[in-house]
């Protein structure tokens, strides 16, 4: 085996900001005062906050040095299931930061801000197209804000045809955020079982189906990495009984330019523009989350929209059906232009690509790893492989475990514990812009683990040691918590 | 294909290891049905140095400073952001990180969002802030779901001063679920008049936005009071412009129970709207009733301080369809971009910057008076304000456009009684030179 890329470095002690600093110090160069001071009433007047004064020197090392504490794509392989850590391009960032996109003002008349909204009708376009369904919103900010945006969708095609239907099926793989969102649309969730391949079943769909359900909500692939490969099925189920297909796309990355949405039977999908289309996730967002719908569904999407007329563009708010407005203005429009620049770089053939790439690492660490950990569904896979810690439980050695002493070799771990079906799940997504090498050194590493399992588990549990923290503790800060300083 | 980094001979030792025949095979499990028959039609890909000219292009062609002077606000607003901000904010250490699940490896991530949130905080007077919502507006009927959930009430109210986009935003989160929203009107200052609810007992929260959409400082304090005479109701105040707390008493100060707004003057680019930052914060009563994430302090197995993702036993992933959101990607790197920003400014940074932004907008509110052009709303303002033009003001307008000055922001299209009335903003980027000018050409074309 290679040497590992884990290894220990420098690594600083920093205090949190109101800790250091002297008062009178800035880190800011005022600009001129060239008006007079006007009198502001003392009734309203406060002392101001109470911020840590800091030098410029002072901020910069800070926030380097707290950078230095994470671990990101930029630094290594980062497989985390479900969420699409792929390489951020780095000319994307440049685009999004020219000053005639940063500097522009949402409510500029359309005739002043042309070039903009000519990126947002041709992303668009492009995002029609590649999932088939053609009609499209920019406006969620992030995933579970497409489904939110989906399911009022949802409630206002019912409402056009006079009925407020009370249900919604969602399978029992589905992320946290589907069931949510359901719920701040009044929907009442009821669950599905996968079958024994981890798939839905068409009769199962079809016992809970009925007239006062407004559809379904289908990740596919799921997120056991599968194709729902009877979605067709599916789909005609829930349209029998009037209702629509809500298809979560946070993992099209598995599909670009091999499946038609549409023809699967999906009417409304929510895209994760911070997962498939490269933006990066910035720690926890923005993100972007667009919402694709059939031609028939158009009407009800949120305004304003993009409209275009003789090369010129400008914003409408001439849908009487829209659901409404779901972001003040447009969306995250900073990231949009990241995805606009990745797929005007990518074209066709390479998202394509892409895709089959994405497919392959997966199926190459399964195909690797499957001796050693356990993999409940033996399946040909999507972009991800899902494994639990079965084979380790004989050595009271846990998923957690294995997650951090992963660390301590320089990966990040997988997604654990999740999709809740598989219990102790390790959820691997490597996406395609890992290399065989790194690929190869990975499953070195999570066979190097699995081997210390057997052989000296407290490396296991005492891992990870090389981080700035060991593991934390998790119950102490939910009981007595400390939120603020 | 530089960001696929597969060579031929390497694809095919890893479909050899799968036991693949070929790529195509990968997807032998997706039936035919669904499969597209034909390629994706998206334009020929671009090498990087076409993409710089075509994105560039497109750049270049929507109203930016310096070649433009925009003197609109309105939720949107134009404040210096330091190089040193934005080049800490492109450390890929932060920007392509996922939400810190594994804290030991996302100290960076869990210790700067502890520290944003300590500072919305103080700036805010409130006791508990949360990691970020999507923005001002999801921010606000989060609030009011929120307030709903807590006193089981079905109705609330909202001042019809809150910014007109968030109040429609609130409009579509409510609309499924049934809820009421009963409209406040604003009285002839600017402000909103309370009057008809003084004393009902069926509503879960008035809601207020300080300074309001016409830039005018709401009474906080008597709202407050009215609010409060009735049992159960909360105070839910919204901003647009947070640098005004540099200035004045914070809502929580002044018995806001939930405080909430767009925190994008705190060094994010306008970007047209988006990405910007949901703020949000409550009283500790509210903690565990409140939506989004939260970042608390602990310790590791050495006794070392440390940060983690806590009280999830609200969110999503563990409670599912019974979570107090859907919220799960939020606006993490632009609530580090803020607390950059603050912690730049710093306490008397940003006193300095907040007085100075309230002074240029009064020099220009004052120069507009002096050449007779009224401010309908007499209440006090921050750093935009009301102003009514002369009738049919529209056309003066667009001359001021092919002479690149964004005279402000017409309302009729928001409020129809206020026709040919602006709304005009004026932050620390604006000179005296360039106000005046406005003022001067807005004058001449009156005069013509
Ligand atoms: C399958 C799935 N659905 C929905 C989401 C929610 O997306 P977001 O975090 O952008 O709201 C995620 C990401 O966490 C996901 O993996």
């Amino acid at each position: 085996m290679q040497e590992s890329v884990g290894t220990k470095g420098l690594i600083f002690n920093e205090p949190l900001l109101w800790e250091k600093g002297s008062k009178g110090r800035s880190g800011f160069s005022l600009p001129r005062r060239d008006v007079d001071s006007f009198p502001v009433d003392e009734e309203l007047c406060g002392d101001g906050p109470d911020f840590p004064d800091l030098g410029e020197t002072d901020v910069v090392r800070h926030f380097t040095r707290l950078s230095q504490w994470n671990f990101s794509v930029d630094s290594g392989m980062y497989p985390l299931g479900s969420c699409t850590m792929k390489y951020n391009p780095k000319t994307n960032e440049r685009q999004a930061a020219l000053p005639g996109f940063g500097g522009a003002h949402p409510l500029l008349p359309a005739e002043l801000s042309q070039g903009v909204l000519q990126i947002m009708y041709e992303l668009e376009r492009y995002l029609g197209e590649i999932t088939g369904l053609p009609a499209v919103t920019l406006q969620p900010a992030a995933g579970a804000h497409g489904e939110l945006t989906g399911m009022l969708i949802f409630y206002a095609y019912h409402q056009s045809k006079g009925s407020k239907r009370s249900k919604i099926i969602i399978p029992d793989t589905a992320h946290g955020t589907n069931p949510a969102s359901a719920t701040l649309c009044g929907y009442k969730s009821i669950p599905v079982k996968s079958d024994e391949n981890g798939v839905l079943a068409p009769a199962d769909v079809a016992a809970v189906m009925d007239d006062d359900t407004a559809g379904i909500m289908v990740t596919n692939p799921n997120t056991l990495g599968l194709f729902e490969d009877n979605i067709q099925e599916v789909s005609k189920i829930v349209h029998d009984h009037g209702g629509l297909v809500y298809a979560d796309g946070a993992n099209m990355n598995a599909v670009m330019g091999i499946v038609n949405m549409a023809d699967s039977g999906v009417d409304v999908l929510h895209l994760n523009l911070h997962k498939t289309f490269a933006t990066p996730h910035g720690g926890g967002g923005p993100g972007s989350g667009p919402v694709c719908v059939t031609p028939e569904l158009e009407r009800f999407l949120p305004s304003p929209r993009v409209i275009e007329k003789d090369g010129k563009y400008r914003l409408s708010e001439d849908y009487p059906d829209s659901v409404g407005k779901i972001h003040a203005f447009y969306g995250n429009f900073g990231v949009q232009i990241k995805a606009y620049a990745y797929i005007r770089t990518m074209g066709a053939a390479n998202l394509k690509k892409a895709s089959q790439l994405a497919v392959l690492n997966a199926n190459y660490i399964k195909a690797a790893l499957k001796d050693t950990y356990y993999l409940p569904y033996n399946r040909p896979c999507m972009h991800e492989c899902v494994f639990n810690d079965k084979f380790l439980s004989d050595f009271k050695v846990s998923t957690l475990d294995v997650a951090k002493r992963l660390m301590e070799y320089g990966f990040h771990p997988p997604t654990v514990y999740f999709p809740l079906v598989v219990a102790g799940a390790i959820m691997i997504e490597p996406t395609e812009t890992e290399c065989k090498q790194d690929i190869d050194m990975f499953i070195d590493a999570m066979k190097a683990i699995a081997r210390e399992a057997r052989e000296n588990p407290e490396l296991l549990h005492e891992a990870p040691t090389t981080p700035k923290v060991r593991r934390l503790d998790e119950i102490t800060a939910a009981r007595k918590p400390c939120l603020s300083g | 294909m530089r960001y696929l980094p597969h060579t031929q001979e390497e694809i095919a030792a890893m479909l050899q290891t799968a036991g693949i025949a070929d790529l195509d095979d990968l997807f032998a499990n997706v039936p035919k049905e669904c499969r597209r028959s034909a390629p994706l039609n998206l334009p020929e890909p671009l090498t990087e140095w076409e993409l710089n000219d075509h994105v560039g292009a497109l750049a270049d062609r929507n109203a930016t400073a310096p070649d433009y002077k925009v003197y609109l606000g309105a939720g949107s607003y134009d404040h210096f952001i330091p190089a040193s901000v934005s080049f800490l904010l492109g450390r890929g250490e932060f920007s392509t990180a996922y939400t810190p699940y594994q804290p030991e490896i996302s100290q960076g991530t869990l210790h700067a969002i502890y520290e944003y949130q300590s500072l919305v905080c103080r700036l805010l007077g409130m006791d508990v802030a949360n990691a970020s919502m999507y923005d001002g507006a999801s921010g606000l009927a989060e609030a009011l779901l929120m307030a709903l959930r807590i006193t089981r009430k079905t109705k609330v109210a909202v001042s019809r001063a809150i910014h007109p986009l968030y109040r429609r935003v609130v409009q579509t989160y409510l609309t499924p679920t049934g809820y009421e929203i009963i409209e406040l009107p604003y009285l002839e200052n600017g402000r909103t008049d309370l009057s008809s609810i003084e004393n009902r007992d069926d509503l879960a929260a008035v809601a207020v936005q300080s300074p309001n959409f016409f830039g005018c400082i709401e009474d906080l304090q008597s709202i407050s009071d009215t609010v409060h005479s009735t049992p159960k109701r909360l105070l839910v105040t919204s901003f647009s412009e947070p640098l005004a707390y540099g200035l004045l008493k914070s809502p929580g100060m002044l018995g806001a129970d939930i405080a909430c707004g767009e925190g994008q003057s705190f060094g994010i680019p306008r970007s047209f709207g988006g990405p910007g930052l949901g703020m949000f914060a409550v009283k500790k009563a509210y903690m565990r009733k409140m939506p989004g994430r939260l970042i608390g302090q602990t310790k590791d197995i050495d006794g070392n301080r440390g940060f983690v993702l806590t009280l999830a036993a609200r969110e999503q992933h563990i409670r599912r369809e019974k979570a107090t959101s859907n919220i799960c990607s939020n606006q993490g790197l632009c609530a580090t971009n803020a607390v950059m920003y603050m912690a730049s400014l710093g306490g008397t940074g940003i006193r300095e910057l907040a007085r100075l932004n309230h002074d240029k907008a009064h020099y220009l509110q004052n120069e507009l008076d002096k050449a007779g052009f009224a401010a309908p709303f007499a209440s006090p303002f921050f750093n935009e304000f009301v102003v009514r033009f002369p009738d049919n003001f529209e056309k003066t307008y667009n001359q001021l456009i092919a002479k690149k000055i964004v005279a402000g922001l017409p309302l009729a299209s928001y409020y129809p009684e206020l026709a040919d009335h602006y709304l005009l903003c004026a932050t620390e980027t604006a000179s005296r030179e360039d106000l005046d000018n406005l003022v001067k050409e807005v004058r001449s074309c009156k005069n013509q």
